[in-house]
């Protein structure tokens, strides 16, 4: 057994990871965009798997969502949700996209 | 003096008054006429303060599912009235005018459809749900009560929106899924978008919310035992219901706000130029707009399937097939949206991939029907009124699912596109699956919310001139839509529609009937409510945990939360002898406490949205403010709980478990006599 002193320790430093962590990928996109360092390509690919990690650092340090048993449950509603976002956003581009070509 | 007068009460004017054509006024004298007699009784008896302590500021989830389902009556009231006014205005319009001017029969069709969707169906299910559900689960109230609360009254609000519409303004012609670029300022100037897009939004708020209270309530509530696969069906489909508002609702809410963002700030989301793509509004609406057809219609598979396995006296059949089916139909609901605008000119492989996925749901839905055919199968079916609208929606409901497997072809699609077939297949599936589906939960469930019986004659009445009534008014629909008429037409000229119309307006003249008789037989159960008294709480003989405890139920429900040991807990602990025992202890109860959080919010945000509409500025900021206020000052409340001592709950328990003793056993039989007290004889699977 932990004790509860080093329990709230470590739940601190796991906030203040996700915190900092959470800053960074915010700020580098911005700045990708605002100081125009890279070509538009790189700026594109920057902010998008930015924002992949910053959804995972999201799940993993406030949501304590991982890996193990007990969170079984609250990781298949997550990958559910996955599963019905991906089927409304690529349907939509699908569809609208479709009839772009069309006109 | 303009200025000033703009400042007070922005765009309303003399104009804005219902004055402009006898009906309209006649429609908001009956509006403002019901509410001051209401407010009138209310003042009268002096029930103001009962009112807003036991019912209005209310967290208590049984409370506010029966809020819920009196708001459905209300407004199914009105919109039941529309539909008929409708019909007869196509049966006396051949060749001539009718009755109604063309811009009243389009605010006729828009008006019926949002309200019968948002504010008759949804409501409905939702208070069946709140009720049941966590009675069902073994819990005390829902995961988050203030939340639901919140929820209720700001339905409620766009309810009142809508009553609002008739009195002041002319709600829109744009129908109830409200197109661009229709309904954008340039082509509809006036109100009636705005009251449509605002009281839309306000449900669609609630019912986000509610989605995600009864998923938490499921997965984080239930009694101890309670696994999920030893869950009643009912709380299942109520499960795969929260998932799809949680999904289904966010996109309706940014097409509304969209829309109004084009209407009312000049941004070009769905406008015609500048950039606008109206055709990504009909994909937003519609992604919406399917899962929500299974939002509608999978609490009613639950009811029917808690229905038929009670009043078949068996086990349900294939209960792992239904719970499958269940969420196979729920996740199928998010592939199939496409369908509604096949016409609107994508490609070929798109229109036949979207209609293969939807011609997919008939077969999940398909197991269900044949695992509640096999469940009345060799079982002791009793004819009681919930038994026969799930018997009537069994045959109705293939006949609707049938045409719509034939209108999932894109070919056929193209025909059929906006005629009447269109309308009586959707009518098919939300009468006979929905409807009839909330009807039977509420005959089943009233003895359990009131104590006492529904009156089973009138019930009888009831349900004849429903299925009469849409037989009548829809099937003729079918026909029509073959012949070429199209949907929402005001005037007609071909001789041959005529005998149908005429037809389809006697059966509407039948759902009036209807409505009608389920009004008398409530007044006739309150009148006989001591004979029809079933307190003891199990009528039916029951097989889930809400029949395990007196009808009405005390506030906390479970004076010791239930330890569940199989499936159909009621039944299992009345085959062993266990149901009715006195608790070895009582022990104080925690139960949230009132809130005014819930009216508070709805009353500022529905005064928002008015002042939107109307362009009261003020309003607007005073109505935005207060709700905003209200949530961050509830957030200093300190004191949420309070405690109801076991002395009370013994007091409550022991009058109950007296009258356990003194109640006679009922035989299935004989569970419609007077001599019903509520005492099920248990005997059987």
């Amino acid at each position: 057994m932990k004790s509860m002193m080093e329990e709230e320790r470590e739940e601190r430093r796991d906030y203040l990871i996700g915190l900092a962590a959470a800053i960074l990928l915010t700020a580098v996109p911005f700045a990708a965009v605002a100081f125009g360092w890279f070509p538009r390509g790189v700026d594109y690919a920057i902010i998008a798997v930015a924002g992949v990690l910053q959804i995972v650092c999201q799940f993993r340090y406030f949501l304590h969502i991982d890996l193990s048993r007990s969170k079984r449950d609250d990781l298949q509603l997550i990958l559910f949700s996955g599963l019905i976002c991906l089927l409304m956003v690529g349907g939509t581009i699908w569809i609208i996209f479709n009839q772009y070509a069309q006109m | 003096m303009d200025r000033l007068w703009f400042f007070f009460f922005g765009t309303l004017n003399y104009d804005s008054l219902p004055f402009y054509s006898t009906i309209a006024t006649i429609a908001a004298g009956i509006v403002v006429a019901g509410a001051l007699v209401t407010f009138g009784l209310i003042t009268w008896y002096g029930k103001w303060t009962a009112l807003w302590k036991n019912w209005l500021t209310s967290v208590d989830h049984k409370k506010i599912g029966i809020m819920y389902v009196v708001v459905a009556f209300v407004m199914m009231a009105r919109a039941v009235v529309e539909a008929s006014m409708m019909r007869l205005q196509q049966a006396l319009s051949f060749d001539a005018p009718g009755y109604l001017p063309p811009e009243h029969f389009a605010q006729l069709f828009s008006t019926h459809g949002t309200i019968m969707i948002f504010f008759m169906a949804m409501p409905f299910l939702t208070g069946l749900i709140n009720y049941a559900m966590p009675l069902q689960i073994g819990a005390r109230d829902v995961a988050f009560p203030v939340l639901n609360s919140i929820s209720l009254c700001l339905t409620g609000g766009g309810a009142a929106l809508m009553m609002v519409s008739l009195v002041l303004g002319k709600f829109s012609t744009g129908g109830w899924s409200g197109y661009p670029p229709y309904t954008e300022m340039a082509f509809s100037p006036g109100v009636g978008p705005d009251y449509w897009i605002w009281a839309v939004t306000l449900s669609s708020i609630g019912t986000t919310f509610t989605g995600i209270n009864f998923a938490v309530t499921i997965y984080k509530k239930r009694a101890p035992g309670m696994h999920l696969f030893r869950m009643p069906l009912f709380c299942w489909t109520s499960l795969c219901t929260a998932i799809l508002m949680i999904f289904a609702m966010p996109p309706l809410t940014l097409a509304t706000l969209f829309l109004a963002l084009d209407r009312q700030l000049g941004f070009h989301f769905f406008t015609n130029d500048a950039g606008g793509n109206m055709m990504n509004y009909a994909n937003l609406f519609w992604l919406f707009g399917h899962p929500e057809v299974y939002i509608l219609i999978l609490p009613a598979f639950g009811v029917y399937s808690e229905v038929i396995a009670n009043f078949s006296s068996k086990v349900l059949y294939g209960y792992r097939t239904l719970v499958v089916a269940t969420m196979a139909i729920a996740v199928l609901s998010f592939t199939v949206w496409l369908h509604h605008f096949f016409t609107m000119g994508q490609s070929s492989a798109v229109n036949a991939a979207f209609g293969i996925a939807t011609m997919t749901i008939g077969i999940p839905t398909g197991v269900k029907v044949y695992d509640w055919l096999l469940t009345m199968f060799r079982g002791r079916v009793r004819f009681s009124v919930p038994m026969l609208y799930a018997l009537a929606f069994l045959i109705l409901f293939v006949v609707g699912g049938l045409s719509g497997v034939l209108l999932a072809n894109p070919a056929v699609d193209y025909q059929v596109h906006n005629s009447l077939f269109l309308v009586a297949h959707f009518h098919n599936m939300l009468i006979p699956g929905l409807l009839y589906g909330m009807l039977a939960g509420t005959h089943y469930w009233f003895p359990k919310a009131f104590g006492f019986r529904l009156d089973e004659l009138w019930g009888r009445i009831a349900f004849v001139c429903w299925v009469v009534g849409f037989l009548l008014a829809f099937m003729p629909l079918y026909a029509l839509g073959l012949l070429g008429m199209p949907r929402r037409l005001v005037e007609y000229f071909d001789p041959d529609y005529l005998p149908y119309t005429i037809v389809a307006a006697v059966g509407a003249g039948f759902i009036l009937a209807a409505f009608a008789s389920l009004v008398v037989q409530l007044v006739v159960s309150i009148r006989h409510r001591d004979a029809l008294r079933v307190f003891v709480g199990d009528p039916w003989n029951g097989r889930t945990l809400e029949w395990s405890i007196s009808a009405p139920p005390p506030e906390y429900n479970f004076a010791v939360i239930p330890d569940v040991k199989a499936r159909d807990a009621f039944h299992d602990m009345k085959r062993r002898g266990v149901a009715y025992r006195r608790p070895k202890h009582y022990s104080n109860i925690e139960m949230p406490m009132n809130s005014m959080l819930g009216p508070v919010v709805a009353i500022a945000a529905t005064a928002c949205v008015f002042g939107i509409v109307w362009h009261i500025g003020w309003m607007i900021v005073l109505g935005f403010l207060t709700v905003w206020g209200a949530v961050i000052a509830r957030s200093f409340v300190r004191r949420t709980k309070r405690i109801i001592p076991a002395s009370e709950v013994r007091r409550t328990e022991e009058r109950w478990l007296a009258a356990v003793s003194k109640a006679p056993l009922i035989a299935r039989d004989y569970e419609t006599s007077p001599a019903n007290r509520g005492l099920a004889e248990a005997a059987g699977a």
